[in-house]
């Protein structure tokens, strides 16, 4: 088995950054992720997606391009199209790749699994045609597909990105359902200092709602009592908004309301996690180097807790500061003179989150939706049945799967864990702590009998 | 193309012939398969082993496992995958409702 000085899943901002960062201090490192380009979600395709339609994009996209051209420069390994579905002490990594199972060792481990999007739970959701915006961007990066009617629906500053790049693209969504509302904006001003530190961010948003208002895309706030129907596809978007009930007839409905960290690696190896009551979410409790409780992993990224792009960045060429002192290529005097100014950037990159987080909460009806709602897609158990099992006396999400299945299919609770944990803690009168979140187990993707004996075996390395 | 899709594809590209459930489709060569497929007009990718409901690509990110479509026999994430010359694609076999009632 090839044995790595370091093995980091996931070529995102964050995997990219501290790769290259590992290597130029001499460590030997392997750079496994799922798509066959890196870039991660952010930064998806970014090399082929510059050229076609960087215009449309916009510049902070095309900044992708020199961690890509980093990372080809440097002495990495990068394992395109591997998924990762178990790791073992020791460390011991398995993934798939083109059909068959492959294994790595390593000494250190540092994860770089990025966010999901936050779950929305509405009804009608599972309709084909409804989509994360997270998706849409996903589409139109890496393929130039683009919904020709969608309605956006929910919260945050994704939402008005790919609202202006739609624009430019020259199909502009049909509307804008957003569930934030004017209170939420006032609880935000108290956040005022930290957004006019971050004022890049706030400028940028600004731009991008002055380019979606100039195409006279019309935006409803205050959004509740959301619903998609459809027979057999999205059709229409209902909710009420300004006192007026409303219904907008379209093709695909985008829902996003923030974007969380993704736990499922870290969890499977016992890394702790804490609720973030700001972000509401869970995170796995790591020190600003991005060491973990699990001694030799590493996390860095949203997947530490939502920072975006920029902060990922930085973060990952920070743990691999501290990857490679710990490693003895690096003094921690060096360390530190290094990590200044990265420290630096993080704190003021930072800034602007208090005031997002405030001014774009989650919508409430999704994070605790109405009974008959699905909340997990895979079996179809819906919100009535989770508090059914809480009366029953489950108390945690782990018991509920034994009652129906919640998170067993094949997301593992990627897209229901969250809520089941909100609508247990409610029921149970619990905290999110207390109540906990799925315990996550490998394999964490499904891997195929036949992919598994295709797998090299121990002989045939020896005889390399 | 169809025209009679809910998505529009920004530029064209070289096709290759793809079956999906038996229709023939011409699909850009090396693209994503389950963009492929929506900008073709193809919206229900399978239906559900419980309920028989129908579903669509949902992350694009190899995350909610709902673009699952059939290839040589072999369940597989349309979002994951790459169009090539000849894929013969299908809706999965085995999840339309066979599960029994409780």
């Amino acid at each position: 088995m090839k044995r790595s000085d370091l093995v980091i899943i996931g070529a995102g901002p964050a995997g990219m950054a501290a790769a290259t960062t590992a290597a130029e201090h001499g460590l030997s490192v392997t750079l496994l992720d799922e798509q066959s380009r890196p870039g991660g979600q952010i930064y998806r395709d970014v090399d082929r997606a510059v050229e076609k339609r960087g215009g449309i994009l916009g510049p902070d996209f095309g900044h992708g391009r020199t961690l890509t051209r980093a990372l080809r420069e440097s002495a990495v390994e990068h394992v395109t199209g591997a998924v990762v579905w178990s790791i073992e002490d020791g460390f011991r990594i398995s993934y798939t790749k083109g059909g068959r199972a492959a294994q790595v060792a390593a000494d250190r481990i540092l994860l770089a699994t990025g966010a999901l999007e936050r779950p929305m739970p509405v009804p009608g959701w599972t309709l084909p045609g409804v989509m994360t915006a997270g998706a849409a961007q996903i589409l139109l990066k890496q393929s130039g597909v683009i919904a020709r009617r969608a309605v956006l629906v929910g919260s945050g500053p994704l939402l008005y990105l790919i609202a202006a790049q739609m624009v430019r693209a020259g199909t502009p969504p049909l509307a804008l359902v957003e569930t934030q509302s004017r209170a939420d904006l006032r609880r935000a001003a108290r956040h005022a200092g930290g957004a006019l530190r971050g004022w890049p961010y706030l400028a940028k948003g600004l731009k991008l709602m002055a380019e979606i208002a100039r195409a006279r895309v019309p935006r409803f706030t205050g959004a509740t009592d959301i619903a998609i129907e459809g027979a057999g596809r999205a059709e229409t978007v209902s909710f009420r908004s300004g006192g007026k009930s409303r219904r907008l007839v379209c093709d695909t409905v985008l829902l996003h309301h923030g974007v969380v960290p993704n736990t499922q690696a870290a969890r499977s190896i016992g890394v702790a996690h804490r609720w973030n009551a700001t972000q509401a979410a869970f995170s796995p409790v790591v020190d600003r180097w991005g060491i973990t409780g699990v001694e030799g992993v590493y996390i860095a990224g949203d997947g530490a807790g939502i920072g975006g792009a920029e902060v990922a960045e930085v973060a990952g060429r920070l743990a691999s500061l501290q990857i490679a002192a710990e490693a003895g290529r690096l003094s921690e005097a060096e360390r530190d003179r290094l990590a200044a100014p990265l420290f630096r950037k993080k704190a003021r990159d930072m800034a602007i989150r208090p005031f997002l987080d405030a001014a774009f909460p989650p919508a409430t009806e999704a994070l605790l939706p109405e009974d008959k709602t699905i909340i997990c897609r895979c079996e179809e158990v819906t919100a009535g049945d989770i508090r059914r099992y809480a009366q029953m006396g489950s108390l945690g999400p782990n018991q509920t799967k034994a009652f129906g299945r919640p998170g067993m299919g094949p997301c593992q609770g990627r897209y229901c864990g969250l809520t089941v944990t909100a609508i247990l803690s409610e029921a149970n009168g619990q905290t999110p702590d207390e109540t906990g979140y799925f315990r996550i187990r490998p394999p964490l993707k499904p891997v195929t009998l036949g992919e598994l004996a295709a797998m090299e075996t121990p002989q045939q390395d020896a005889a390399e | 193309m169809k025209t009679d899709s809910a998505f529009l594809e920004l530029e064209d590209s070289p096709r290759v012939a793809v079956w999906f459930d038996g229709a023939e489709l011409e699909l850009p060569e090396g693209a994503n398969l389950a963009a492929a497929l929506l900008a073709a007009g193809v919206g229900v990718f399978r239906h559900t082993p419980v309920s028989s409901e129908p579903r669509g690509p949902f992350c694009m990110m190899g995350a909610c496992f709902d673009c699952l479509v059939e290839i040589d026999g072999i369940v597989r994430q349309a979002c994951m995958t790459e169009v090539v010359e000849g894929l013969r694609v299908s809706r999965p076999h085995g999840t339309g409702g066979e599960h029994e009632a409780e």
